[in-house]
Order: structure tokens, then C-alpha cells, then sequence
């Protein structure tokens, strides 16, 4: 199927200060964005994809780096999320290292890199810093906001946070809130960075080094628990690298090392640690039941005139199916319109990236009731 | 539960404005009428993947759950009416089903293939399970796994304190109120908790 081609991001500046919920602020801060599609003269067919943990603005096509998007298989002209009705844009949130003022800038009160001392961001603020930027691209009300695992938690967030700003409410492999478990595996990451002798309290950047073995530890366990046990061993299972055994304990012997390795090395490349330690906070914060004694309905309430579509995969342990019913149960106490698939699919949480039919149909199906209510009608490619 | 009639006459069951849970509400047809015609709202469960696709392309709510895990996603007397039309010979867990439907509902309406329908009785006392436009299936592969009349329903809900207020059946379409349980091959029944 078509690409939406090449694209080029772009910033946006905001002078005044972000607010933040720990009750610190953002002096002032950069978005970085991009866009696919056409917005049409009622403004009304625009969607935003809200990233997950290590994602960026980047959702579709090919950047000036050749890479291709996270989500270009659902997004583009004649995908399940077509660019030839909707205006779609992806967004990096405050806080990562893809563009969007984060630890790695320069904080202007001392001229230094932010390092550490960067301000703990949550979902909230985030949703917060993205109203912003689509009330500066002059559209009063999304038809949809989508996203995927922490993409998720804040097309949630916008739902419950600022229900007058958007039509439809797309949470595809999410949570209402992180398990025990899962912030016991976001503190084994955060600990691994750390305790990297490297990291000097996150002012690494200073010493001119990167703590590249808790980057490598902390991806490795991620990725640990975005794939199923099936999977796993379906693709590696006791498969060696060599012909024989090496009887070493420090030596790559089994070929789901060599991956889990490479796929450590690949990030601590790319990936910044005080990103990592912010990201994986917001997650552990996000708890929109809280403030509202643990009841994730009455948190929903604000949103009873909204349409929400929640999709989860059988074999997502990260983000089970289980937890997804608690939001469609608190949709429906709400009586709020709600569709909820559950994919029987065999990737664990990774699904929600990949192409499976099933789940690619019902979101196709979702967004062309989408086009439908909110007059998002086909138009020539914007991009070939 | 193909056929259009069929469908309106169980449609009209429905109190207008009523909030609808539809258990194993197939491709969201009936949903779909109940909200046009009717001013419904609610909800369909289903189980299969290209049923939900069909509730999801129409617009109508679907949640995709196991009606055999129960039904904790719904809290006591939150909707006017749970339907389960065509559904509850598929369950294993029937009479718990029952239960259910009053305990989420104010009114609970079900349809099921009446097994007393006469051309059943003739294949079976020739010895052979009928296999007819209602219960189309072999007995060998049958998803029918409760198969019932219309007479035995009467005693199950007798026996589960529920109210029957209105039961008919139904056959080419018309209502059948005379001899039911021999005339009809759809038994549909509306009970309250008693």
C-alpha cells in the first residue's frame, strides 16, 4: 500500500510556561511535529497519534534519514487510518530526546544541559503541551486521538482532561494504570541506568560519556515483556548460536541473547538515559483513578459524550486484555459509546505495531465511522 | 435469526428509548434497528471476530467478551432490557445466563430454536435428530449444545422465580400463540425478576 512519502518534521515554539503537575513548569519549550494529509475547510478531520515509550513524532512515511514512521503501516493514504480523509499528526512529547525540548537541551536558567534536573513530566502534561500545539495549528476539535500502550494512557488523558477538544478516543494496548509488576520492571530499567557508573546523576552529557550499559539492560527487559512467551520461542527458542556448546557464562550462547543484545546496543545508541528514566515515570504515575478515590468511572465522567473504540491482544501480558476491560467497564458505567476488540493475536504487546488483519480491519472500520460523523471525505493524495 | 420479520417482531418487544445489552448480538442488526427505530442506546456482546468487525463497520457498540466468563463488566439493573436472541443454546452455562440477564436487566427477552416443533418430533420418533431451517445443523456438529423447547423453558424459569410477561412463538415470520411448543420453531419468551 502507498506511503504518505517523504516528510520533513517541524517545530513549534511556546513561550509561555507549561504548567506541570508536579507543580514545577517548563519555562518554555519546542514541540516537534509532523503532519500527513490534508486539513479540510471545516477543520474537522484531524487526528493526533499520541506516541509510546520510545517512539517520536515520526508515524508515517520516510524522514530525511530514510527511516520510515512507527505506525506507517496504519497510517497513509488508503490505510486503516487514511490520509486521503483525515489530517493526522504525530507529535513528540516534552521530555524524549527526538526533537521536543528534553534532557538534552539546554536548561536556560544555568546554560547547561538539562541533564537530571529536567522537570518530571506526567501523561497529563503531556496531553496538556499537545492542546497547545493543535490550538496553534487552528483546530478547534480533533475528530480522534490515537495511540498505542503510553500513546494510550494519553488519548485517555484527552478524553477525560479535555473532552470538548476531541470527538473520538482510540486506545489501543493500554492500561488505566501500571501493575506492580510493570513498575517493578520500569524500576529494574531505571536502577540498570542508574547505577551505570556512567551515568554521574544523569549529568553524563558534562563527562562526555553515555551510560550505555543501563540503556543496554534497561531495553533488554523491555523488550522482554513486549513479546510474548510463544513468540519468543517460536522465533528463537533454544535455537544456539554456534553448532556446539561453549560451556562459557559470559558468552553469547543462545540466539535470543545475540537478539536481546543487539536490540540493547541499537538503542543505547540512539536513546537518551534521563529520557528513559522520565518516560518510564510518566507511565508509573499515570492513575487518572487517583484523584478520584481509585474510581476510574467517575475519572471517565467528564467524557460522557464521547466515542471511545479500546483494543487489546490476547497475549499482551504487559498490557493484558484484562486491563483494558477495566476501561470499557468504566465506559460503560459511564453509558458512554464504546466498541471493544479483543485480537487474538500472538506478539504480546509489540501487536499493537504490527500488521495483523484482524485489529487493522476493525481500526479501519472505526476511523471510516470516524470519517463519517465528523465529514472527513476522501480527497486526492496530498503526498504520492 | 436471519429474517427481517423475525427481527422487528423482537424489536418491538423493546420499550422505546430503552438502554439495550444485546448478548451475542451477531453483526449488530437487531442493535442497529432497536437505535433507529426505536431510540435505543446499549450495547452488543460478541465473541467473534467477524461479528464485531460487522457491529464495529455499522456503528454499533460491540464488546468483544466470552458470554461464558459472565458478565462482571455490568453492574446490577444497569439497562432496561438484555437480550439473547439466538444465544443462549450456545452457552454451556444457560441457566447461570439467566441469572445474569435479570440481574444486569429490568427485563430480559430470549429466543432460542423450540426442539418440540412438530417436524422435530416426526424426524425423532423416526429416529433421527431433526435437522431443519431452525436447527440446521447435524447433530455431530452442531453449536448447539442446550437444546430446549418451549415448554421446557417455561419450567426453568418457573423454577428460577422469573416472571414471564410475554411468550410466543414465532414460525415463517408471524407470531404463533396457538400450541406454541408443537406449532413454533423459535420460542421467544420476556420475563422480569419476579
Amino acid at each position: 500500500m502507498a506511503s504518505v512519502g517523504r516528510v520533513t518534521p517541524q517545530t513549534m515554539h511556546f513561550d509561555e510556561p507549561l504548567p506541570l503537575r508536579s507543580g514545577a513548569s517548563l519555562p518554555s519549550y519546542s514541540l516537534v511535529y509532523e503532519t500527513y494529509g490534508r486539513l479540510n475547510a471545516e477543520r474537522s478531520n484531524a487526528v493526533l497519534v499520541c506516541h509510546a515509550l520510545n517512539a517520536s513524532h515520526h508515524v508515517a512515511g520516510v524522514d530525511e534519514r530514510g527511516a520510515t514512521g512507527w505506525w506507517d503501516n496504519l497510517v497513509g493514504p488508503g490505510k486503516p487510518l487514511d490520509t486521503e480523509r483525515f489530517f493526522v499528526i504525530g507529535v513528540n512529547n516534552p521530555g524524549s530526546c527526538f526533537g521536543s525540548t528534553g534532557p538534552t537541551h539546554l536548561n536556560p536558567a544555568t546554560g547547561k544541559a538539562w541533564g537530571a534536573d529536567f522537570p518530571v513530566v506526567t501523561v497529563e502534561d503531556w496531553v496538556d503541551a499537545q492542546v497547545r500545539l493543535v490550538e496553534r495549528l487552528g483546530i478547534p476539535k480533533l475528530a480522534a486521538v490515537l495511540g498505542g500502550s503510553l500513546g494510550g494512557m494519553q488519548a485517555l488523558s484527552w478524553a477525560m482532561r479535555h473532552p470538548e477538544r476531541l470527538e473520538h478516543c482510540i486506545a489501543v494496548a493500554t492500561a488505566p494504570n501500571l501493575s506492580a509488576q510493570n513498575i517493578a520492571f520500569n524500576e529494574v530499567a531505571r536502577r540498570a541506568i542508574v547505577t551505570d557508573p556512567d551515568f554521574h546523576g544523569g549529568h553524563f552529557y558534562e563527562h562526555g560519556v553515555v551510560p550505555k550499559r543501563g540503556l543496554r539492560v534497561a531495553r533488554m527487559i523491555g523488550h522482554i515483556t513486549y513479546l510474548s512467551d510463544d513468540a519468543m520461542e517460536a522465533k528463537f527458542g533454544r535455537e544456539l548460536r554456534a553448532a556446539e556448546l561453549g560451556y562459557s557464562t559470559q558468552e553469547i550462547e543462545f540466539q535470543i541473547e545475540s537478539y536481546l543484545r543487539h536490540q540493547g546496543d541499537k538503542f543505547s545508541a540512539y536513546f537518551d538515559a534521563n529520557t528513559y528514566l522520565l518516560i518510564t515515570r510518566a507511565l508509573d504515575y499515570f492513575d487518572p483513578a487517583r484523584e478520584h478515590g481509585g474510581k476510574l468511572a467517575a475519572a471517565f465522567a467528564p467524557a460522557r459524550d464521547k466515542r471511545f473504540l479500546v483494543v487489546s491482544f490476547t497475549t499482551d501480558w504487559r498490557f493484558s486484555p484484562a486491563r483494558s476491560r477495566e476501561i470499557v467497564k468504566a465506559l460503560v458505567d459511564n453509558r458512554i459509546a464504546v466498541s471493544y476488540a479483543e485480537i487474538a493475536a500472538p506478539h504480546g504487546h509489540d501487536a499493537f505495531l504490527l500488521e495483523d488483519p484482524r485489529y487493522h480491519q476493525a481500526m479501519r472500520a472505526y476511523f471510516e465511522t470516524v470519517a463519517a460523523r465528523v465529514g472527513a471525505v476522501k480527497t486526492e493524495a496530498a503526498h504520492v | 435469526m436471519s429474517e427481517r420479520r423475525d427481527l422487528q417482531i423482537i424489536g418491538d418487544l423493546v420499550p422505546h428509548g430503552s438502554r439495550v445489552l444485546d448478548l451475542g448480538c451477531g453483526n449488530g442488526e437487531l442493535l442497529a434497528w432497536l437505535q433507529r427505530h426505536k431510540g435505543c442506546t446499549g450495547y452488543g456482546i460478541e465473541i467473534d471476530d467477524a461479528n464485531v468487525l460487522a457491529c464495529v463497520q455499522r456503528g454499533v457498540n460491540v464488546v468483544q467478551l466470552n458470554l461464558e466468563e459472565g458478565l462482571a463488566l455490568f453492574d446490577d439493573q444497569s439497562f432496561d432490557v438484555v437480550l439473547q436472541i439466538e444465544t443462549l443454546q450456545h452457552l454451556r452455562n444457560a441457566e447461570r445466563m439467566l441469572h445474569e440477564t435479570v440481574r444486569v436487566g429490568r427485563i430480559g427477552i430470549v429466543s432460542f430454536p423450540n426442539f418440540a416443533h412438530w417436524p422435530n418430533r416426526v424426524r425423532v420418533v423416526g429416529g433421527r435428530m431433526p435437522v431443519t431451517r431452525a436447527l440446521p445443523y447435524e447433530w455431530y456438529d452442531t453449536p448447539n449444545i442446550r437444546v430446549g423447547t418451549y415448554a421446557d423453558f417455561e419450567v426453568l424459569a418457573r423454577k428460577n422465580g422469573l416472571q414471564i410477561s410475554d411468550a410466543f412463538g414465532l414460525q415463517d415470520g408471524r407470531v404463533v400463540r396457538t400450541l406454541p411448543n408443537l406449532l413454533a420453531s423459535v420460542a421467544v419468551f420476556k420475563f422480569e425478576r419476579s
